[in-house]
This record gives structure tokens, sequence and C-alpha cells, in this order.
């Protein structure tokens, strides 16, 4: 299979990659996928005072396109709001990277992963979703 | 050195400059059908491919009579399986085969059922070898034929063949082997292993590809086929056809050179491969071998990387041609149906890679593997929420995944 060059640029080059301490109050993460699956995405993401996304980090363990949709993802979502980093779909990230169909799940894998890091760092703070987004 | 580096020879290998050139005149001065009796052309072309029957012949302990030319393996499975399913439909209905069979087999199997025939999968032990006990135990007096593949195509398995053909032989069942992977790699006596019909393929034993061919014994019992392409009678009615002279003469070659080097090939390549396995796992924890530790093809070389998906392995290693059990790699998005049957976990089978050394295979190219795969498996292990995980001593099995 070819990949696309921006797949290859994200494989070769991931952006981000690592961790943040998941205990920190500041820090959500997100693990979603299964290994039996063949994907496992980590996203964490570090938050501050005003809301912003200060910093996100990611592990993947996938195929050449997992690895390149979360990382692509932890890009786009650094100096995001919560709320914007929610809006992320993931066609946006298929249509970024060219994926094939029959890569697609990779791309919701990588919106998954956003929402379950934005969950859980609310979680922290008492909040859910919802009480974020319907402000 | 030429990169990138050729590892898939079980996919197939590259062709012997020696077949080459000995199969060039019968594309031009030599282009008789084997078939035309009536002058030189043609009794040119028919001794040339009784040579290349002869040859193949005698790289499996048989008679160049029971050797029928095919189109590839693919065909000849098929042969064997339909043909054998028709001519003795009136003596029973039941076949027995295994689990990690080639698709050429399984497929067959699949269409047979269909029609009415019973098919029996014996169980594989976690190394993809059949038990001859769970063989005996599975023929009834409806059996009609037993296929057992030779070599496995992904972990490089041989199967007892010795035990497996007595047991056949016993009860009077016709036994086929889709050959395809070990013939020319090993020894394979049809005597020896008691089959009565074997499968092989040019393509794999450094000949050309779109030529195989079927042994179908001629006594003790002489086998008999219902014919699966119809039209003149070639091939002593099994298959018809005009034969592909130049690519048989190949084939031809190909088995004489394989028989030839067979000894000094098999040591060099074991060596090859059990020294990547060494420094393999010597550098790199958490390597484990699918298959069998010694009763294996001579050039196979199966590993899971754990906590690194196969096919991100693949990407990273460009420089190497491997495949992968990966699912991501198959059109199915399934694992590996081979590692599956000898109960690898799915989790460990997206995370294998299939190395298939060959006859051009050199110590420099190994060196170069060795290298590149210890350097993927550490970045992508860097990369890796398994591998951190595992780090830190979290067991994968007690988190509850999200299934996708």
């Amino acid at each position: 299979m070819a990949y696309s060059k921006k797949v290859l640029d994200h494989f070769n080059n991931p952006r981000n990659i690592g961790s943040l301490d998941k205990a920190s109050k500041e820090v959500g993460t997100g693990v979603v996928g299964a290994p039996e699956c063949g994907d496992v995405m980590k996203l964490q993401i570090q938050i501050n005072a005003q809301g912003i996304i200060e910093d996100a980090k990611f592990k993947t363990f996938g195929c050449g396109s997992a690895i390149a949709s979360s990382s692509l993802a932890t890009e786009w979502i650094k100096g995001k709001s919560v709320q914007e980093a929610l809006k992320i779909k993931n066609t946006d990230i298929v249509n970024e990277l060219a994926l094939p169909p029959i890569k697609i799940h990779c791309s919701v894998l990588a919106e998954d992963a956003i929402k379950a890091a934005v969950k859980d760092y609310l979680a922290k703070h008492g909040k859910t979703v919802s009480d974020v987004t319907e402000e | 050195m030429k990169l990138p580096i050729y590892l898939d020879n079980h996919a197939t290998t590259p062709m012997d400059p020696r077949v080459l050139e000995t199969m060039l005149p019968y594309f031009t001065e030599n282009f008789g059908n084997a078939a035309s009796r009536s002058h030189e052309f043609g009794w040119r072309a028919e001794e040339a491919v009784e040579l290349a029957r002869e040859q193949i012949a005698k790289l499996i302990g048989a008679s160049a009579k029971e050797i029928i030319f095919t189109s590839g393996a693919t065909e000849a499975d098929n042969l064997a399986m339909l043909g054998v399913a028709e001519m003795y439909k009136d003596k029973g209905n039941h076949i027995i085969t295994t689990p990690i069979e080639h698709k050429a087999i399984l497929d067959c199997c699949k269409y047979l059922e269909k029609a009415g025939y019973e098919i029996t999968y014996l169980p594989v032990d976690t190394m993809g070898r059949v038990s001859p006990d769970d063989l005996r135990k599975a023929i009834t007096d409806k059996t009609i034929l037993i296929s057992i593949m030779f070599g496995n195509n992904e972990i490089g398995t041989l199967q007892p063949m010795k035990e497996l053909g007595k047991i056949a032989k016993e009860r009077g069942v016709l036994f086929h082997s889709d050959a395809v992977q070990g013939v020319g790699k090993v020894p394979f006596n049809v005597e020896e292993f008691g089959v009565d019909l074997v499968s092989m393929t040019a393509h794999k034993m450094y000949g050309p590809k779109g030529v195989g061919a079927l042994y179908v014994r001629r006594r003790n019992p002489r086998v008999r086929l219902a014919e699966q392409i119809h039209g003149g009678g070639h091939e002593r009615g099994m298959r018809s056809g005009t034969l592909n002279v130049p690519a048989i003469v190949g084939f031809g070659k190909a088995a004489e050179l394989a028989l030839k080097v067979m000894p000094e090939e098999m040591a060099r390549l074991i060596g090859m491969r059990d020294r990547m396995y060494r420094e393999l796992t010597t550098a790199l924890p958490d390597v484990f071998l699918n298959g069998h530790p010694t009763e294996r093809l001579p050039g196979n070389l199966n590993l899971s990387f754990a906590y690194v998906e196969g096919e991100s392995m693949i990407m990273g290693m460009s420089d190497l041609a491997v495949s992968s059990g990966s699912a991501c790699t198959s059109a199915s998005l399934e694992p590996s149906y081979v590692l599956k049957a000898i109960g690898v976990g799915e989790e460990l089978a997206h995370t294998s890679i299939r190395f298939g050394l060959g006859r051009f295979t050199t110590d420099e190219e190994v060196n170069f593997a060795i290298k590149t795969v210890i350097g993927n498996v550490t970045k992508l292990r860097a990369l890796s929420p398994l591998w951190e995980m595992a780090q830190e001593g979290i067991d994968l099995k007690s988190i509850q995944w999200t299934a996708h």
C-alpha cells in the first residue's frame, strides 16, 4: 500500500511523543483501542488556568496511519481551548492525511482519544463534557 | 549491497540465472508444441519436457510418469482435491485437512463442503504440528482423502510426514500434501513419506512463475483423478492444455539445482536464520518465535515483537522486504489464521513479522536486517503505550480495553 506524504512525514517524524504526569490535576489522559484490534492510542493534554491546552503528548501502538493520526491530533489541539479541541472531527484527520477507507478507523480512534483525554481532565475537576460545551 | 533487501522468499523466489539460461532457447529456436508428433520442432519440445519431468521426479523420489504439469500450485491443489473428491465420491465423502493449509486447499474444502462433502480440520499444536494420533482417530470408512501441507508458508513448521503417511497407508486413504514450501528446500521422498499426491511450484525454488506440478502415484495404489480442465487429454488425461515448454524446462532445471545444492544450502540458511534469531533475541526483550524451533523450513523465521504493531514495523523498515501476520497488512483486517490456529493471541499476531531467507541472501544482508529490526523495534517501542505500561509493571490483560 502506498502511504500519503503526510502520513509518512508524521510516521517518520512523529510530533509530541511522550508522556505527561497522569496524576496531575492539570493533565487529562485518554487511552483508547485494544491490543487485540491492533491499535491502542494514549493521548494526554495539559491544560492551564485559562482552559487552554498548553501541551499534548501521545504514544500509539498501531499501524503507520494510527501513529500519524495521533501525531497530527496532538499538533492540532495544542494551543486550543478544550471546546475547540472537542470540535475536531475524524473526517478532518482523514482529509489532512489522505487516509484510504480501510484506515478511517485510525482517525476515529484519534478523535476518541481527544475526547477521552478531555473527559478525564474534566472528571478531575468534577465536570463532564456537557458542562463545558453548553456554556 | 543493494537496497531494499529481499527477505520474502516464501512469497516467491528470484529466478536462478542458470534456470533462465536453460529456458531461453525454448522461447525462440526451440518453440515447438510438445504435443506435435509429426516434426522435429515438436520432438525437441517433448524431449525437453520429458527431461524436466525426470528432474522433478528425482527431486521427490518419484518416477517421471507420475509428474503432471499444471499452471502452478493452486491448480495442482485444485486438481488433487477436486479430482479425488469427484473420482472417489462413490467410496465416501469425507476429507481430512488442517486449519493452517494454504488458501488453495481451504477454499477447495469450502467449495466441497457446499457440494456435500464433510471436512475435518485436525487441530495443530502450539508449534503448528498435527498429531498422528488425531489423524488416526479422525479417519472413518467414508474418508477418501487426507490433505496435509508439508511446510507451512507463514511459520515454516514441517509436519511429521512419515508418521502421517504411515497411518494413511494403514487405513488405505489417499494422502495429498501441498509441499510448495518444502520441496527443493529440504529432503522430500514420496516413498519415505507415504504420500500419493504432491503439489509443487517452480517459483518457490528459484524457477519461473506460472508452472507447477502434481505428483500422482501410479502404483501402490494407482491414484485416479477426475480431470478438471478439459480439452485434448494431455498429461495422461489429467490436465489438458498445451504445455508451457520454456517454463517446464526452467522448472526442471530449478529442481535439478535444488537437489544438487540442498545439503549445503540448508546448512547455510539454518546458520543464518539461527544467528538472526539469536542476535535479535539477545538485543531485544519480549521477542517470541512462532512455529517449531527445529522442525521448520531452513529459511523461515517468524517472530512476534511484542508491543509493536507489524504494519508500522514494515513501514519503518522500507529497506527490508518482509511480510507480517498483522491484520493491517491483509485486505480482510483479520490477523493471520495460521497464528490463530497455533494459539498465538491476537495482540501478538498483530506484532508478527515473517523473514524468509533464500539462496541469494547474504550474511551482509542479514547483518543489515538485524540492525534495521533492532533500531526500528526500539524506536516503535518508545512510541508504544503498551510497552510503557509493560515497563511500569501493568498487566495488559487486566485492563478494560475499549474494543472498536
